[in-house]
């Protein structure tokens, strides 16, 4: 492990102004990703700044009817808040299926979202990986892709982002609060993640803090969140699908798809979503509107798997989330 | 009996000292470098870095390191030459005043190399393939009776598949560690070992040592499952650096990354099974042609072709072995070698040779017992497999199978339901000696090296030897774990309880000759375990049936395990406390086996991607639900006096073929390549 100094911090400010001013120095909250990152030298920031007991540690309701997180919330804590248990479910569930028992009660909302990839390349110094080194190529192309993106992947890198929690922030229109040297502002969750440049795994500049995320109020329409993975437990997701379904008359009212494990983000099923709007609530066009979104998807060999697995896991929810209706 | 472990209590409250937890002044801990490239030579290594770096106390290369008397033997001669036969192989190692500082002045190492062309792609029809001399437990790479060709030519009904098994490490919950100290006479090694015995057998020839100028001490080890049955590359080199440490002690855990390459590993296993029988489903001829890839450096051969020569009567029976050489590190012993993925292979045949033939799988099984050994034509000492069988068919529930495939279905799941045979040989392995000594407390002294891996040697040894002096079990004080014990064999090979129990069993018989029911303090005898004549005249060999319910998601693949069995008749059981454990922990394995284990070979690279827990799936608690392990009442006499078979790895053994034939009875998907992933049952 790289010799590093650690500080804590005050206040967001100050939080913000030791990180932007140093180009090695990084956050630290729960510590869940970022320290074994540092014991394996993919991290070597040379000053860590923690921010772990920062006042972000509040789930509160917003006036328009929806929630502010704060950065700091544990996941643990999330997932058994009631407002998120009643009016977010899919979160509750999603948060729940990630990790251990014992890893969610120090992982924090922040750091949730800024977990990296678990492509075994960029967790492996000896092999070359963009995301890591930038220009030194991407070990997945030609090797291991089981776990690589189906969607919207490029020549540089296939890593698929792991968090679950994420994937429900994006069902439910999260939007995430940063706070920099230059000020404050939001981020859709939709806009959040990146991949123009491998290394750059967000939009955020060096020296930005999130601060919390922001639900607006819950649709009500019926959401849910599956996760299928190689084991019941402790395993990250080759797919997930996060969904909420209002069905009228036999037919799709109103639905929204988020989807894990397939892209290099929390993807927004959004071809799904239009070839849905309107259509019988059936597993026939669940099935078709899994196709449609499919029709852009872009395996490599050792993946292709999850088009079947994204189609089957996308009907089941939805004709779930339509059975309950 | 079922006696609560003597040592559970110290392992609860973190008082049973593991080997790297053993008290030592001024330890320093070992960090190694290992090579980036799978073949090749070290060009050099810039040390400059590291051995300025904070704390470090010496960087160790193949240019400075301490010469072994012994480089025979390729995978324990670390860094006694700059050749590279494997990614990961050691190549050099920094000492250093705490494991931090150790691991970051490894960091500073400048590596660069004269790479070659290296091959770690396995492939069946690869033209450097070759038959072994022998495989693994001493038998014959292959062996032949009858006329299979003819059989197979004229079969009515036939089974000719290719069954395989990837490669799987072992990853047992304590990683392999070592404190090593020289103090100028004698090397001192605690050891995470199945052996302290065998383990001073291989290393101090290696240093040119006597035996009685090293002693290895290893009172508790957390888990082996064969990958510490014999010393690896990190003790050797843990041991190698004490004579370069001016007398201070040296630590070294592995990382759970560096286990992958380091710490022995079961080879892919390609299996061509054919299977011949007559209308009625038996066996006219059996078939099994193995190849499996071996490292280059030195030769292992998992003899997974070896117990189709044993589990059913066919007047033809062949079954080969060949190797194919890699630049790979070097495998070794893992959880039942042989038996373990050759029953995967033909156990899965037998389902589908039952589906072919039309036949209840249990049906086809008793259709084709034998009461002798097939190849030897001895009989067996006691062969209860049908027992087996039926007891566990009406305990689980096997009337309510469905022989048609996929025809049970509860909402999106599909539901079925598996049976596999197990077998393990009856290993005992002469050599082990033991003491007893009467103290003047009245209490009894009995010792002997045994390893103590998690699975109650404390305990049963404890057990035995009250039942042999007839005292009670208070009264006995073992010592075990230590070579200034009498020498011990092996915790392997599912021998440990047997061999060990026969000598102490021989000492207290001796004892009580010798001294009689009062004996005088200090009064002291000293035995060895007798051989086991009766094997000239019977095949020894325990046996065991394992059953699986099992669904799988018809959107999703998802295979799910609900329901395991094992019925086992393996002599007599010392301990059902602790032998409920272990046949449950082996069949937990053999679930992990069938659905999650195994290591992704990149062979661009030559070295194992998923090499950590989070990307090397072993069953997580939510995947283990019910689950029960039962035995026959049985005591086998021609296994010694003790009437015990061994009982470590059957358990493993039929678990894999067992959920892969009930994914099929589910489904109508057949898997014959292992681990069953839901992306092979997505249609």
């Amino acid at each position: 492990m790289i010799p590093f100094a650690y500080s804590r911090a005050d206040t967001t400010a100050d939080a913000v102004r030791a990180v932007s001013a140093d180009p090695d120095a990084a956050f630290i909250a729960g510590g869940t990703n970022l320290v074994d990152h540092m014991r394996l030298e993919i991290a070597t920031p040379r000053t860590l700044v923690d921010v772990s007991r920062l006042p972000l540690g509040d789930v509160i309701d917003t006036a328009d009817g929806g929630v502010a997180i704060g950065a700091s919330v544990r996941n643990s804590d999330l997932a058994e808040h009631p407002a998120v248990r009643s009016r977010y479910p899919a979160l509750s569930t999603a948060l729940l299926s990630g990790a251990s028992g014992q890893l969610r009660n120090l992982a924090t909302t922040g750091g949730n979202l800024l977990q990296r990839t678990r492509c075994p390349y960029f967790h492996d110094p000896t092999t070359p990986c963009n995301k890591r080194e930038p220009g030194t190529g991407c070990s997945a192309l030609g090797g291991y892709a089981r776990d690589a993106a189906i969607f919207a992947a490029t020549p540089d890198c296939v890593a698929t982002h792991p968090s679950d929690m994420a994937v429900a922030l994006a069902l439910y229109g999260g939007v995430v609060q940063v706070l920099g040297a230059a000020g404050d502002r939001e981020i859709p969750l939709n806009e959040f993640y990146a991949n123009e440049d491998p290394s750059h795994d967000t939009v955020l500049a060096h020296g930005e803090l999130i601060t919390g995320v922001r639900l607006p109020p819950p649709t009500g329409a019926p959401s849910t969140y599956r996760k299928v993975r190689d084991r019941e437990s402790y395993a990250f997701a080759l797919v997930s699908v996060a969904a909420s379904l209002r069905v009228d008359g036999g037919h799709v009212a109103d639905v929204r798809i988020a989807c894990g494990g397939v892209a290099h983000k929390p993807w927004r099923a959004a071809r799904a979503e239009e070839a849905l709007r309107g259509a019988p609530a059936s597993a026939a066009s669940y099935e078709a509107a899994a196709d449609a979104e499919l029709a852009a998807a872009d395996p490599l060999p050792g993946n292709e798997f999850k088009r079947r697995l994204l189609r089957g896991t996308l009907t089941a929810v939805l004709s779930e989330l339509s059975e309950e209706q | 009996m079922s006696t609560p472990r003597i040592d559970g209590e110290l392992k609860v409250r973190g008082l049973a000292p593991f080997a790297y937890e053993q008290r030592t002044e001024r330890p320093l801990y070992l960090f190694p470098v290992l090579s980036r490239i799978a073949a090749g030579r070290v060009a050099a290594l810039d040390t400059a870095a590291a051995e300025a770096a904070p704390g470090v106390f010496a960087v160790l290369t193949h240019a400075n390191a301490p010469k072994l008397a012994s480089t025979d033997n390729l995978e324990l001669a670390v860094l006694q030459s700059a050749d590279i036969g494997f990614r990961g192989q050691i190549i050099g190692a920094v000492l250093a005043e705490t494991p931090e500082e150790a691991r970051y002045a490894a960091g500073l190492v400048g590596h660069s190399y004269d790479e070659s062309a290296h091959d770690a792609r396995f492939r069946v029809d690869h033209p450097d393939a070759y038959t072994p001399e022998g495989v693994n437990g001493g038998q014959q790479a292959d062996v032949s009776k009858g006329d299979v060709d003819a059989a197979l030519a004229s079969a009515r009904t036939a089974v000719d598949h290719v069954y395989t098994t990837p490669i799987e490490h072992n990853n047992p919950m304590e990683p392999h560690t070592a404190v090593a100290q020289w103090d100028g006479r004698t090397l001192t090694l605690f050891d995470s070992t199945q052996g302290v015995h065998p383990a001073r057998s291989v290393l101090a020839p290696l240093f040119g040592l006597e035996p009685d100028r090293m002693h290895v001490i290893s009172p508790y080890v957390g888990g082996g499952f064969g990958s510490k049955g014999t010393p690896h590359a990190g003790e050797a080199l843990t041991a190698l650096a004490a004579f370069a440490a001016d007398g201070r002690p040296v630590k070294y855990a592995l990382t759970r990354q560096q286990m992958f390459p380091l710490a022995g590993y079961r080879e892919p296993t390609h299996q061509h099974i054919r299977l011949a029988a007559d209308p009625g489903g038996r066996l006219t001829a059996v078939s099994v042609d193995v190849t499996e890839p071996t490292s280059k450096i030195k030769e292992f051969a998992e003899q997974a072709g070896v117990p189709a020569r044993t589990m059913y009567a066919a007047p033809n029976i062949r079954s080969t072995h060949r190797l194919v050489p890699l630049d790979v590190p070097v495998a070794s012993w893992f959880r039942a070698p042989g038996e373990c993925p050759g029953m995967f292979g033909l156990e899965t045949a037998m389902d589908d040779l039952a589906a072919a033939a039309g036949i209840d799988p249990i049906e086809l099984r008793r259709r084709n017992d034998t009461d002798v050994d097939p190849m030897s034509g001895k009989p067996f000492s006691a062969r209860h497999l049908v027992e087996c069988l039926d007891t566990g068919a009406e305990r689980f529930g096997w009337e309510r199978r469905r022989p048609e495939p996929g025809s049970r279905r509860e909402g999106d799941w599909l539901i079925g339901l598996g049976v596999a045979s197990s077998t393990y040989p009856f290993v005992r392995i002469p050599g082990s000696v033991a003491r007893v000594r009467y103290r003047a407390d009245g209490r009894y002294e009995v010792g002997i090296g045994a390893a103590e891996l998690g699975t109650g040697t404390w305990t049963s040894l404890t057990q035995i030897a009250a039942e042999a002096l007839g005292c009670p079990k208070e009264s006995v004080m073992l010592a075990i774990g230590d070579t200034d014990e009498p020498n011990a064999t092996i915790a392997g090979g599912s021998s440990g309880t047997a061999s060990w129990g026969g000598a102490i069993i021989a000492a207290a018989d001796e004892f009580r000759e010798k001294f009689g029911e009062r004996p005088e303090p200090d009064d002291e005898v000293r035995a060895e375990s007798p051989t086991v004549t009766d094997a000239e005249n019977f095949s020894l060999h325990s046996f065991g049936a394992q059953f699986a319910e099992v669904r799988v998601n018809s959107r999703t693949g998802e295979v799910r395990v609900d329901r395991l069995l094992g019925v086992f008749s393996v002599g007599r059981v010392i301990n059902a406390r602790t032998a409920r454990s272990q046949f449950i922990g082996g069949m937990t394995m053999g679930l992990g086996m069938a659905l999650h284990e195994e290591s992704v070979m990149d062979p661009r690279f030559g070295h194992v991607v998923n090499h950590d827990l989070a990307g090397y799936h072993v069953p997580a608690c939510a995947d283990v639900h019910d689950i029960d392990a039962i035995w026959l009442d049985e005591r086998d006499e021609h296994a010694g006096k003790l009437g015990a078979r061994g009982i470590g790895e059957i358990g493993i053994t039929g678990t894999a073929a067992a959920i892969a034939n009930a994914a099929y009875n589910a489904t109508g998907v057949r898997v014959r390549d292992l681990p069953l992933t839901l992306d092979k049952f997505l249609r």
